[in-house]
């Protein structure tokens, strides 16, 4: 048996003979192996095993408390709602979807560079960055009507809208990345006779990269809800416009429907960033997992 | 091969701060000979790390002079290899990667040193790690790295900032047996910073005392401890004699207290 030894029994065996230490070995790391795989599993079956309990709990409420379709529809009506109403959402979903990767990458295109100005120009820094950091202040949603009034219903002011939420995660990430670095570091390449560049490209930029994923990853979350804040304020498509017309007419389960589609699209993009720091830096995420798993 | 390598003649260095200037170092004068191997020797703040950044040509001084290989010190040396208290390791590159990084930033032709690099680590018992990342070493292997990073392009000077400090003591004991032995092979001339007194002397040809704080050199001591040094020799009456030296100076400065 591969199980640990019952602490008892371990006595009478090395008195008796001790176990080959290759057979200890094996047996010691065909367990690791095994509870490692368990985590894994476990770190995917639990969460899915409490969402699923939950979506029972409230079907199980929903039935025995009465509560009308309009106030709350059991998760087996916007089930229905969601097959029925497949193509609607799909097109409308397609239409947020395209909005959000837009203004996603419009933070990115504009972020990075600026936090590169920040981080190479003391000058640009000392100009700018107060004012982007104060310009946090304004409520940005406060701004989308404006948007809809100079860009009208198209998709150009949901994309605008997203990109003015987004970005300012990158820049600051990026910012923070590029800068804190340990003076060691710079000690070290000035010592090996390092250009600027090659410091930049070899040394403070791979370290950034950490931070400017995580930056991403707050960035795309907020796309979602700066282009849902636009569909709303002024759209004639897209899954927030969906929202809008279902709240007119109190149809609730569709309302429901137009929420899972927004996390299913939300969640998706935001695990292919996920997929992609992956790839980018294997040496920090494995870090982090290892670390995770040792911590649980 | 008595010809000096490092000289620093009334070195200064003040930090000013809001509270006043700090005096950090005070008329610093020191000799390192070509291939020799000093350690300076000091208590916290006493401005042993920032001679050694002074001698890199990293911080400034604010008077007097230091030169190395004969002249004077005013931008980044690179004929060098800097050793610091943490490893500085990239840790998105493994070990052999570490050292090799060495060899891109001078362009160096990387098929050779890629061979040195692996004999290096291979010479320090990395071999069987060096395509690990550093996060999977630990804190002795990578600091073994970053020594091997410091000596791949072969360097004529070694700085070394309190390379073990963060070491446990016994590898810190096997770090100094690996280092007296490149340094053997390879003769470099090292400046060794350290607060250890028995590392300072089981290392060194001769062992710079500082003063605390404004640091000074209090006194020059000349280990003639026949090399190669084992640990047992830590056992000697020559070594304790020393040792005891260092520590009455210690004692005298009030950098330790008996009571």
């Amino acid at each position: 048996m591969a199980a640990p030894a019952d602490p008892a029994s371990v006595p009478t065996q090395a008195a008796d003979e001790p176990l080959d230490i290759e057979i200890v070995e094996e047996r010691m790391q065909r367990a690791l192996q095994k509870k490692s795989s368990r985590a894994r599993m476990s770190g995917i079956v639990y969460p899915i095993a409490t969402l699923v309990a939950l979506i029972i709990l409230w079907e199980i409420a929903v039935d025995l408390l009465k509560i009308p379709n309009w106030l709350v529809p059991a998760p087996s009506q916007v089930a229905i709602m969601i097959s029925q109403k497949m193509p609607l959402l799909a097109t409308n979903g397609w239409v947020t979807t395209k909005a959000i990767v837009l203004g996603f990458l419009l933070s990115v295109f504009v972020g990075i560079p600026l936090a590169l100005a920040i981080y190479a120009s003391p000058v640009f820094a000392r100009s700018v960055y107060p004012l982007l950091v104060s310009s946090q202040a304004v409520p940005k949603t406060a701004i989308a009507p404006l948007f809809v009034i100079w860009l009208g219903f198209g998709i150009l002011p949901k994309i605008l809208i997203a990109f003015l939420i987004a970005f300012f995660a990158i820049v600051i990430n990026t910012v923070v990345g590029l800068s804190s670095i340990e003076p060691e570091k710079i000690h070290l390449a000035r010592s090996m006779g390092m250009s600027p560049s090659m410091t930049f490209f070899k040394i403070r930029l791979p370290q950034a990269l950490p931070a400017i994923f995580g930056g991403l990853k707050v960035a795309i979350t907020l796309a979602v809800v700066g282009t849902v804040v636009g569909e709303f304020v002024g759209s004639d498509s897209g899954l927030g416009y969906l929202l809008l017309i279902a709240n007119g007419n109190l149809d609730t389960p569709l309302l429901f429907a137009g929420f899972v589609g927004l996390t299913v699209i939300g969640g998706v993009l935001f695990l292919l960033i996920e997929l992609a720091e992956r790839l980018a830096i294997p040496w920090h995420t494995s870090h982090r997992t290892t670390m995770t798993q040792e911590s649980l | 091969m008595n010809d000096i390598y490092v000289e620093a003649a009334n070195t200064s260095k003040i930090y000013p701060t809001r509270e006043g200037p700090v005096r950090a170092l005070h008329n610093l004068s020191l000799t390192a000979r070509r291939a020799e191997f000093i350690a300076i020797l000091g208590p916290s703040g006493c401005g042993k790390s920032t001679f050694l950044m002074i001698a890199a040509g990293l911080q400034p001084k604010s008077s007097g002079s230091v030169t190395v290989n004969g002249r004077e010190v005013t931008a980044p040396l690179t004929d060098v290899g800097i050793v610091f208290q943490s490893d500085v390791l990239l840790e998105w590159r493994t070990a052999l990667q570490n050292v090799m990084i060495q060899a891109e930033a001078r362009g160096l032709d990387l098929a050779v040193y890629e061979k040195k690099a692996r004999e290096l680590l291979a010479s320090v018992g990395l071999g069987d790690f060096v395509n690990r990342l550093p996060h999977q070493l630990s804190g002795g292997m990578r600091q073994r790295v970053a020594i091997c990073r410091a000596l791949v392009h072969d360097p004529p000077l070694l700085l070394m900032d309190e390379p073990f400090g963060a070491l446990d003591a016994l590898t810190r004991d096997q770090m100094a047996l690996d280092l007296q032995r490149l340094w053997n092979e390879r003769r470099k001339t090292v400046v060794f910073i350290t607060h250890s007194v028995q590392e300072a002397v089981f290392l060194s040809d001769r062992v710079v005392v500082m003063t605390p704080r404004p640091g000074r050199v209090d006194r020059v001591m000349e280990i003639a401890l026949p090399r190669p040094r084992t640990l047992a020799m830590r056992e000697t009456p020559e070594f304790a004699e020393s040792t005891r030296q260092i520590l009455d100076l210690f004692l005298a400065r009030g950098v330790l207290k008996e009571r």
